[in-house]
């Protein structure tokens, strides 16, 4: 700047009037900010307005009565449908939004618990020294990380399509005994309780409280005496005996519904029966896998990056300690590790849960595809329900990353 | 010890070297080191457990591994049919039932990369896909005179490919007048700004008149580039002749490239932006950038185009409908600007007060701090994350397909809707040729990035 000199040169002395107010910083960022505040409700109000005049012109009225209205589209049986007992034409609109939800927070879950499981071993396989296991990974991760999700999101829908049998009658076996498939999803067997099963559920929740009283007081102990005692087996003792020693001695108040397989009768309804035993939908599936896989190959490398940022130093203090290596790993590195793991682990997380929007574009009903799709089109409430469809993601992403706080509290370093 | 042997043990020449030991060299040294060893040790139950666990886990992998290259090779090499000489179309590869379908990807190659541009129009897109290669070659292999190309492809390159793609025909009855007529004033009040810059500049208004200088500046490039607009457009369609091709009319890699780009283009300047604001301390300005990023982050990205694509449309004035792709490219812009300016906070942090301090010293003003000081040492440090965050808004283009937009997948699921093509194979040839085309970009993005951080590494880590 050939002009700073000059400006030195009048900048020193005291300024009034105009100058004092123009380089005071204060009064500069008091400026910018009314501009911006200005515009923000400029914009504001012209919206409104335009909305407004908008809706006036299409008749339409601004407003949530919408959701008394029955609702008479079909959905695709899905965990939601099973919990709301949606039937169309039966059940209201808010119905529709309850059972989308259900739907986006069923594949979030399953898609977050398996994407953990197989990202971290992914993970691990790409720091091992074997040679097997360290190419298949980074095989794996290099090329699921670079391929859109959609693509692969349509390439699993066409891989069931064409795995499943198409002829009428036929079925395949996916656990021998348990789970069979046919064209339009998976079949397994349903568990209806009988009167006296709630006592099961009772000792099943005093199970996990027992066990988590169990684990405070181990810890205290090993903290007073140095004595581990054997948390994991108690623990699980207490939260699988408990319930199924009260299962047996309530008469085993449970019965299990199989699927039926019809042979005869009308071609039409030869196939599974609808509404018997427990159905997974083939959109839910190719949905889930395709979450799974894709997220599991980014926890792949947030989980490596993690292992790579705890000090040599400390594997190598824990050998000269005597540790063995998975102990090493449990108690010393993982622990470090987790560190570093958890803040992007969370943005994994939460992308998933947004990630699961897709399925608008096959069908699954979730949020996105069932709530601003199909009942968008029928009540054309353009405004109302995007700004719920925001709302409602904006509490997910919210309660996650509050979830995700606690738990990186909990694990950071203490410092002095 | 014995006195006498003392001068014997040293050594007058030179032992003859010895091969390595025969278990640390080879094929099965190799073997051994990389993939034995890890499911050997089975002294302990503990370690048995282990070892076996490992043989499992690799005899898995390698059969998963060999298995994966396998199908692939075996779907698009060996069983595939290559060529369809005759016309035959979906019978031609009903031949071979388990392997790719070529000549689907033959026929269709022009749709997956221009959509429904008119095949006489289509040197426009070529040439403007000619210019976009050589110019990112230029700026990546490294090439004299790469500041003055990159500004070319960040400012000229745009404005030149949408007349180029898109065309603006001057009126038919080649009357002129009305284009300089809308031009003049702007340009005047440009040349007018200009000059008060100039003489601001200089110091003749004085302190005010220097703070004000900036501004005075940025209005005179707004106003000249709005007036100049028109102008340059004219004179590149009075050369080329082009005529308007319709947005919908274009699709396919050329849709992809386009939101992506221009995604790319205004999303790393919004992202600084509002990255600045986030760290800013006036409480107005932060607020509504924390607003504004977290919520954008806090919701998918479908939401952001439905919003653009269903309720925009009730904000803006009765009657005003603007381009359906313009939409879905803000709706990107705007996800992916709120994704930058957390990667660029990120580097914001990692910049020691010293700096900011050493800048404030130096007697730099805020912008001169940030553009000389703050920045560029931000930037390098978070390269990965800002080409992490280009690679995903780079996949995240597929989404316009939702809200029907042909871009290359949404090309590509209409054109496996033609039944003259309806084979069993079909589909999975076109989704491995959408997805090697994505994964080309995303992976050679991704190594550009590690090529950048270590040639840009100044050591600080």
């Amino acid at each position: 700047m050939s002009s700073t000199s000059d400006r030195d040169a009048q900048g020193t002395g005291e300024r009034t009037g105009l100058a004092a107010l123009v380089f005071d910083s204060r009064a500069r960022s008091l400026f910018f900010q009314v501009v911006l505040a200005l515009a923000i409700i400029a914009m504001i109000v012209v919206a409104v307005q335009n909305a407004a005049a908008n809706l006036a012109e299409q008749g339409r009225e601004f407003g949530f009565d919408f959701f008394d209205r029955p609702s008479d589209i079909q959905i695709l049986t899905t965990f939601g449908t099973w919990l709301v007992g949606y039937e169309a034409g039966q059940n209201s609109i808010f119905d529709v939004f309850l059972l989308s939800i259900a739907n986006t927070l069923i594949v979030a879950v399953a898609g977050i618990f398996f994407a953990t499981i197989w990202g971290f071993l992914l993970g691990i396989f790409r720091l091992s020294h074997n040679f097997v296991l360290n190419s298949f990974a980074t095989f794996y991760v290099e090329l699921l990380r670079n391929i859109p999700l959609l693509l692969q999101i349509f390439f699993w829908t066409a891989v069931l399509r064409i795995v499943a049998p198409s002829e009428r009658g036929t079925y395949g076996t996916l656990i021998p005994g348990l789970l069979q498939f046919d064209a339009k999803g998976i079949y397994g067997p349903y568990p209806v309780p009988h009167d006296g099963f709630a006592l099961t559920m009772y000792a099943l929740v005093v199970g996990i409280i027992a066990a988590w009283g169990f684990g405070k007081y181990a810890a205290k102990q090993q903290d007073a005496t140095g004595k581990q005692l054997p948390t994991f087996r108690v623990g699980l003792g207490l939260i699988i005996g408990l319930p199924v020693l009260m299962f047996l001695v309530t008469g085993r108040p449970m019965s299990i519904e199989w699927p039926n397989f019809v042979t005869e009768g009308p071609v039409f309804r030869r196939g599974f029966e609808r509404g018997v035993g427990s159905y997974i939908a083939p959109e839910f599936m190719a949905l889930f896998l395709a979450l799974t896989t894709y997220t599991a190959a980014f926890i792949a490398e947030i989980v490596r990056a993690g292992i790579q940022a705890v000090p040599k130093g400390q594997s190598e203090a824990s050998a000269a300690l005597g540790l063995p290596d998975n102990l090493a790993m449990r108690k010393v590195i993982l622990p470090q590790a987790f560190r570093v793991i958890v803040p992007p682990l969370t943005s994994q997380y939460l992308n998933l849960t947004k990630n699961s929007s897709l399925a608008a574009a096959i069908g699954y009903p979730e949020l996105v595809a069932v709530f601003a799709g199909t009942t968008l089109n029928q009540v054309g409430r353009a405004i109302e329900i995007i700004a719920i469809v925001i709302l409602v993601y904006l509490t997910i992403s919210l309660l996650t990353s509050a979830f995700m706080n606690w738990f990186n509290n909990r694990v950071k370093l203490v410092e002095r | 010890m014995q006195e006498h042997e003392t001068d014997h043990w040293v050594r007058t020449h030179e032992a003859p070297r010895m091969d390595p030991p025969s278990s640390s060299v080879g094929p099965r040294a190799w073997l051994w080191k990389n993939i034995f060893a890890s499911m050997a040790d089975y002294s302990t139950p503990g370690k048995a457990v282990t070892s076996v666990m490992m043989l499992f886990m690799t005899v898995f992998s390698a059969y998963a591994l060999v298995w994966m290259v396998w199908t692939m090779l075996d779907f698009a090499l060996f069983s595939a049919t290559f060529f369809d000489p005759e016309g035959l179309k979906r019978d031609a590869c009903l031949v071979n039932p388990a392997g790719a379908c070529w000549p689907f990807v033959q026929a269709k190659w022009y749709q997956f990369m221009f959509g429904f541009y008119p095949p006489e129009e289509v040197w426009r897109v070529k040439v403007a896909m000619a210019i976009l290669g050589v110019g990112i070659a230029w700026l990546v292999f490294p090439l004299p005179h790469r500041g003055k190309v990159a500004a070319f492809m960040l400012i000229g390159f745009p404005i030149l490919s949408y007349v180029l793609l898109n065309g603006m025909p001057v009126e038919d009855d080649g009357d002129l007048g009305h284009i300089f007529a809308g031009a003049w004033f702007p340009l005047v009040l440009a040349a007018a700004a200009f000059a008060a810059w100039f003489i601001a500049n200089k110091g003749q208004f004085g302190d005010v008149g220097q703070a004000f200088a900036p501004a005075l500046l940025m209005a005179a490039v707004v106003l000249g580039a709005w007036g100049m607009l028109p102008l340059v457009t004219m004179v590149i369609d009075l050369a080329l002749g082009t005529e308007v091709v319709e947005t919908n009319k274009w699709g396919g890699l050329t849709i992809t490239l386009v939101v992506a780009i221009f995604g790319i283009v205004i999303s790393l300047p919004v992202g600084m932006v509002l990255a600045l604001g986030r760290r800013s301390n006036a409480p107005i300005i932060r607020y509504s950038s924390v607003i504004f990023i977290e919520v954008v982050r806090g919701i998918p990205l479908i939401s952001v185009l439905f919003f653009a694509s269903a309720m925009l449309p009730y904000f803006l004035e009765p009657g005003v409908d603007f381009n359906k792709l313009l939409r879905a490219m803000i709706g990107v812009v705007l996800f992916a600007s709120a994704y930058m300016a957390e990667v660029i906070r990120g580097g914001l942090q990692a910049i020691p007060k010293g700096q900011y301090e050493g800048g404030m010293s130096l007697g730099l003003s805020y912008w001169q701090q940030m553009r000389l000081i703050i920045m560029p040492q931000a930037l390098t440090t978070v390269i990965p994350g800002i080409v992490n965050t280009f690679i995903g808004l780079f996949k995240d283009t597929t989404l316009v397909l939702i809200i029907s937009i042909f871009d290359l997948l949404g090309i590509l699921s209409a054109t496996l809707k033609d039944p003259e093509w309806s084979t069993p194979t079909t589909a999975y040839t076109g989704y491995l040729v959408i997805a090697m085309i994505y994964w080309v970009f995303c992976f050679g993005m991704s190594r550009y990035s590690v090529y950048m951080e270590r040639k840009l590494d100044r050591g600080h880590r």
